[in-house]
């Protein structure tokens, strides 16, 4: 068994972290997050409330720690079908070539032209703002990376000797794609997967705060922002902790990240 | 004589060279790598054929021709008398699982993600060559067969060493109970100690098998330690080809008598090597083959003549076919 680096460790910890204030938001700050407190509106942090409360009073350790799980959410699915479409054209593309691949070529010419964030909010204009939009955005986005990640290795890798020996053994086209040269192709994709989850958060607040992604009252750390952005010279504790954990997040990804490529660093 | 198992017939392969754009504007036509070139060749059941000859003759497209994974541009390939070619999909399999091939380089040449038991296990499940409940069995067989521990099946490709995993390649031919083993250059990238213990696990597989072994190499050592026939290749062609002893007694082609002088003596004794007598200048591209016999620039004894036709490979009033218009 490989050793487990620190950042690695420091990471997966910040995740672990992350998911238990995703999966138990009551076992770490039972107060709700949606409790109006009149008694302290706009409250600077106390043993009362930590992280302070908003101009409703409510309890903004409770309200970050809620956001978690839409967030997490985000991190996944934004990651999850862009890697998913990425691979299978990424595969399809390396493996046959030729016009495909020329093709692709100009798809994705196309694709990085623009930035990536000004596309997505282009998509989602025209769908309508919502989370569920906004993951469909990210995908038509999105997949360009993965596939061209994917690519890339499996025209390295389809000029080996071991693919060599799979069609010496009469392998089926399927069978050698997906269970020979997939596998070695996939690292790249997955060390980027978990760093782009990082970015996902950003850009899911980003939309969360221009009101394109997650819409109130869901607490997501964007739109957190967003709210106390009015209060942000009186009461910045509002903004301040949500951009913590938005910080926290992105950090404890890319950690993990780095950590994953070591560890799945493939020996020859 | 028996019938040749696997007959190459004319066969011919040309790769696309590169063409800059200046090319494409002076309209030069796009270069062709003259691979393998009007090449015929049999091997009989249960031979070993040794290939000779330098790097970038052709050698290894050849050894991708017979297997299949080059089609040929030109010629046939016949396996028992059929055209490879005219198979069906199915038939196509029955002949994969005939003709295997062992790859030079044994670090490329295994998945560095499957264990030694789900490369050969899934050869056997593929092919069907035992039932599911017999694999787990037919596995330790295997690596009884290439004198690999039973505990190898468990660990993954860079867990062994050079010559280690040569025998994991070999035991993942043979899973498929093959007629043919194509060896390209198997031993070439391994350690001379290692070399000879590889060497002797082909001889020993042969007569235990009773496979029939296309032998491709540059060492003409070993070639005239494991093959019954020797083919000698030069530039795409064969220029001679006969038993092995009797070649290499009397060789007929002048590239064959150079090949065999450049082969340094080392007699016990003698206080020094004999200076090995090269052959003069390097191996012509195959993207330009000098016109004729395309050894004629380098050759000792060639005529004016022999840059304007290509010699056939004929016997020639000798034992043996040779390519040479002086042989004789």
């Amino acid at each position: 068994m490989r050793r487990i680096s620190v950042p690695l460790w420091l990471g997966l910890g910040i995740l672990a972290l992350l998911l238990l204030c995703a999966a138990a938001p009551q076992l770490l700050w039972p107060t709700d997050p949606l409790a109006f407190d009149f008694a302290a509106l706009t409250a600077a942090p106390s043993w009362a409330h930590p992280f302070g409360t908003d101009q409703f009073g409510r309890d903004m350790l409770a309200r970050t720690i809620a956001a978690s799980s839409v967030d997490l959410q985000i991190a996944l699915f934004s990651v999850v079908f862009p890697l998913m479409i990425g691979t299978l054209i990424g595969l399809a593309v390396g493996w046959y070539g030729g016009w495909l691949d020329a093709v692709f070529g100009r798809l994705v010419d196309l694709v990085v032209t623009f930035p990536f964030l000004v596309l997505v909010i282009a998509i989602v204009a025209v769908l309508g703002p919502g989370l569920v939009n906004m993951y469909i955005a990210v995908a038509c986005v999105g997949w360009v990376a993965y596939a061209r990640l994917i690519r890339g290795e499996v025209m390295v890798q389809r000029n080996s000797d071991y693919v060599a020996a799979a069609r010496v053994l009469g392998y089926s086209t399927a069978r050698i794609v997906f269970r020979h040269i997939l596998p070695n192709a996939l690292r790249p994709v997955l060390v980027y997967s978990v760093t782009d989850m990082a970015l996902c958060i950003l850009l899911g607040s980003s939309l969360g705060y221009l009101g394109l992604g997650a819409q109130p009252p869901t607490a997501e750390w964007g739109v957190l922002i967003a709210d106390g952005k009015n209060f942000f010279t009186t009461a910045p504790w509002i903004t301040l902790f949500p951009g913590v954990a938005i910080v926290l997040a992105g950090l404890g990804f890319s950690l993990a990240g780095d950590g994953l490529a070591d560890l799945l660093e493939v020996k020859r | 004589m028996t019938p040749p198992l696997l007959e190459a017939d004319a066969l011919t392969k040309h790769f696309p060279g590169r063409r800059g754009l200046l090319d494409m504007l002076r309209r030069r036509e796009r270069p062709v790598v003259r691979a393998v070139e009007a090449l015929s060749l049999d091997v009989r059941a249960g031979e070993t054929l040794g290939i000779v000859g330098e790097s970038g003759c052709g050698k290894s497209t050849l050894a991708r021709c017979l297997v299949r994974l080059h089609r040929p541009d030109a010629g046939v390939l016949r396996f028992r008398g059929t055209d490879v070619d005219a198979l069906s999909e199915a038939d196509r399999r029955r002949f994969n699982r005939q003709v295997q091939m062992v790859f030079q380089d044994p670090y490329s040449s295994l998945n560095p993600r499957m264990t030694v038991r789900a490369v050969l296990a899934e050869a056997l499940a593929v092919h069907k060559v035992v039932p599911p409940d017999q694999i787990e069995g037919r596995v330790a067989a295997l690596l009884d067969l290439v004198h690999l521990s039973r505990d190898a099946a468990e660990r993954y490709p860079h867990e062994f060493s050079g010559g280690q995993r040569q025998r994991i390649g070999i035991a993942r031919a043979l899973a498929v109970e093959p007629s043919v083993l194509i060896a390209d250059e198997p031993v070439s990238a391994l350690d001379v100690s290692v070399q000879a213990q590889i060497v002797n696990l082909f001889l020993e597989l042969q007569e235990r098998l009773g496979l029939t072994l296309v032998f491709i190499t540059h060492d003409l050592r070993l070639v005239r330690h494991l093959a019954h026939r020797v083919a000698v290749m030069y530039l795409g062609r064969i220029v001679e080809t006969g038993p092995t002893a009797e070649l290499f007694a009397a060789p007929r082609h002048p590239y064959t008598q150079g090949l065999l002088r450049a082969v340094p003596q080392m007699a016990a004794g003698q206080g020094r090597v004999r200076r090995a007598a090269a052959i003069t200048g390097g191996l012509p591209s195959p993207l330009a083959p000098p016109p004729g016999c395309s050894f004629h620039p380098r050759c000792p004894i060639a005529e004016p003549a022999c840059s304007t036709a290509v010699p056939a490979l004929a016997a020639r009033g000798g034992a043996w076919p040779v390519a040479c218009r002086l042989a004789g």
